[in-house]
């Protein structure tokens, strides 16, 4: 289908794409790579009176170490990010991650900063910020604010950016070379809607697991952070023991719906059997292997 | 509510294009209607199937998750600007000489698609070329003739760095 008229502006500051938003409220959508806007506007799930094309605002789009973090501008693509040397050197979860994005030519569109607003709880970025601790750096008309992406995410497509904000910016710590990290995936075909996935980080000390993150894509209304299973593995060797206590931590830690092939008991078993990929690949080095189905 | 048009200039092919367009429109539509390029082809329009797969700026896009307006000031290329300039004529050949293409609707994005992994992975196994033509869908299910042609592109470049295109 095609999208409903709408009339549309390319700002070239961050201040007047703000300024706009403040005149049309949620009449308003802002346009970045648009690889999922765009879908919503063809099927006309979405039908704004204007469009705010911030895809050209100099300044948001880049990835630069700063300090004890990597910023990501809100513009960069998935492309970028999976080619950043960079990134893969100071942030490997994001260079583990990136594949299992869609495709190439929507990774060449589609940037973080869009991912992260849309907030879909099966893409990639939602869950990888849980699991890093990394940081929403978003402006509005009071000026900038930065939110833990760990108070974000509030419910399914909610979260705490207001209509008339703009994220500009993602702050992920810097992953010190002695914790690994695994991103694993689910889906029916390579770079499909994710049935279930994980981000999974820690540091191997003597064979057993410290500061552990663990966050699901697919297993709830939003990016889930698995806190109880965080802590049935901290300080542990993850024996069959450990493992099993962790799994059945996951009960608690999600909450997954059924999609039109997999059922919601599934994706629990699924989850769980990642579980266990994950920490497999972790104790042999963690690597940049793709999970596939 | 009246629909308004912008104007839009940029590069198609190499040469220079300005017209009106409804904010709306796609680039692929644009393409196709504005500009008589019907070489690419519209699919699902929800950006799934690949068929409107077209370049901007040297890269792959969907040409259905593009407006015509976000277009503006950059450079487009077809499958037509890209069949004059030569540039995908070996992957071309080797789509005929393998049978990579039945009812052909596919075939214009899919090489778009392959030649990316040509020019950015001249080394990519069977595995990565299945991975990266994964957007691209081909409803005749042609897929092991189309991966045994860029597989031959792909060798046949490597053996002959000289002679890509030709």
């Amino acid at each position: 289908m095609k999208p409903s008229a709408f009339d549309y502006v390319r700002p070239s500051s961050v201040d007047e794409a703000i300024a706009h938003l403040e005149q049309f409220g949620d009449r308003a959508k802002v346009i970045a790579g648009g690889q999922t806007l765009m879908a919503t506007l063809n099927m006309r799930l979405s039908a704004p009176e204007l469009l705010v094309d911030i895809g050209r605002i100099p300044g948001l789009s880049g990835i630069e170490v700063r300090g004890s973090l990597v910023s990501i501008g809100a513009l960069t693509t998935h492309r970028e990010i999976e080619r950043s040397a960079l990134l893969a050197r100071h942030v490997p979860l994001l260079t583990q991650a990136a594949p299992h994005i869609a495709h190439a030519a929507i990774r060449n569109s589609g940037t973080i900063g869009g991912s992260i607003a849309f907030a879909d709880p099966a893409a990639e970025w939602p869950a990888c910020c849980l699991a890093l601790d990394a940081v929403i750096v978003i402006r509005g008309a009071g000026g900038e604010r930065r939110v833990p992406a760990r108070n974000y995410f509030h419910n399914l497509y909610e979260t705490d950016l207001s209509a008339t904000e703009i994220i500009t910016a993602i702050e992920c710590p810097i992953t010190p070379p002695a914790r690994r990290s695994v991103f694993l995936e689910l889906a029916r075909r390579q770079g499909d809607y994710a049935i279930v996935g994980l981000a999974l980080l820690a540091r191997i000390d003597a064979d057993k697991l410290h500061e552990v993150a663990l966050a699901f894509v697919g297993a709830g209304p939003t990016p889930m952070l698995a806190t109880t299973a965080m802590t049935a593995l901290e300080g542990r060797t993850p024996d069959a023991e450990t493992l099993h206590a962790a799994r059945e931590a996951l009960t608690r830690d999600l909450d997954p719906g059924p999609d039109l092939y997999t059922s919601a008991a599934t994706k629990r078993h699924l989850a769980g059997v990642l579980l266990g990929r994950a920490i497999a690949q972790l104790m042999s080095g963690g690597d940049q292997t793709h999970g596939t189905a | 509510m009246a629909l308004p048009e912008t104007e839009i200039t940029l590069r198609v092919n190499g040469e220079t294009v300005r017209k009106r367009v409804e904010p709306r429109q796609h680039l692929i539509d644009f393409l196709r209607e504005g500009l008589d390029l019907t070489g690419s082809h519209v699919g699902c329009e929800h950006g799934v199937c690949g068929a409107c797969t077209v370049r901007v700026d040297g890269r792959i896009v969907r040409g259905c998750l593009m407006l015509a307006v976000q277009a503006d000031g950059r450079s487009v290329e077809t499958i037509e600007g890209v069949s004059d300039s030569g540039e995908l004529a070996d992957l071309q050949h080797a789509f005929h000489q393998r049978n990579a293409l039945q009812c052909g609707f596919c075939t214009p994005g899919m090489l778009l698609c392959a030649g990316e992994l040509l020019a950015t992975t001249p080394a990519a196994t069977r595995e990565q070329i299945r991975e990266h033509i994964s957007g691209n869908y081909c409803r005749c299910t042609g897929y092991q003739a189309i991966v045994d042609a860029i597989e031959t592109t792909l060798a046949s470049r490597r053996a002959n760095p000289a002679g890509a295109g030709t």
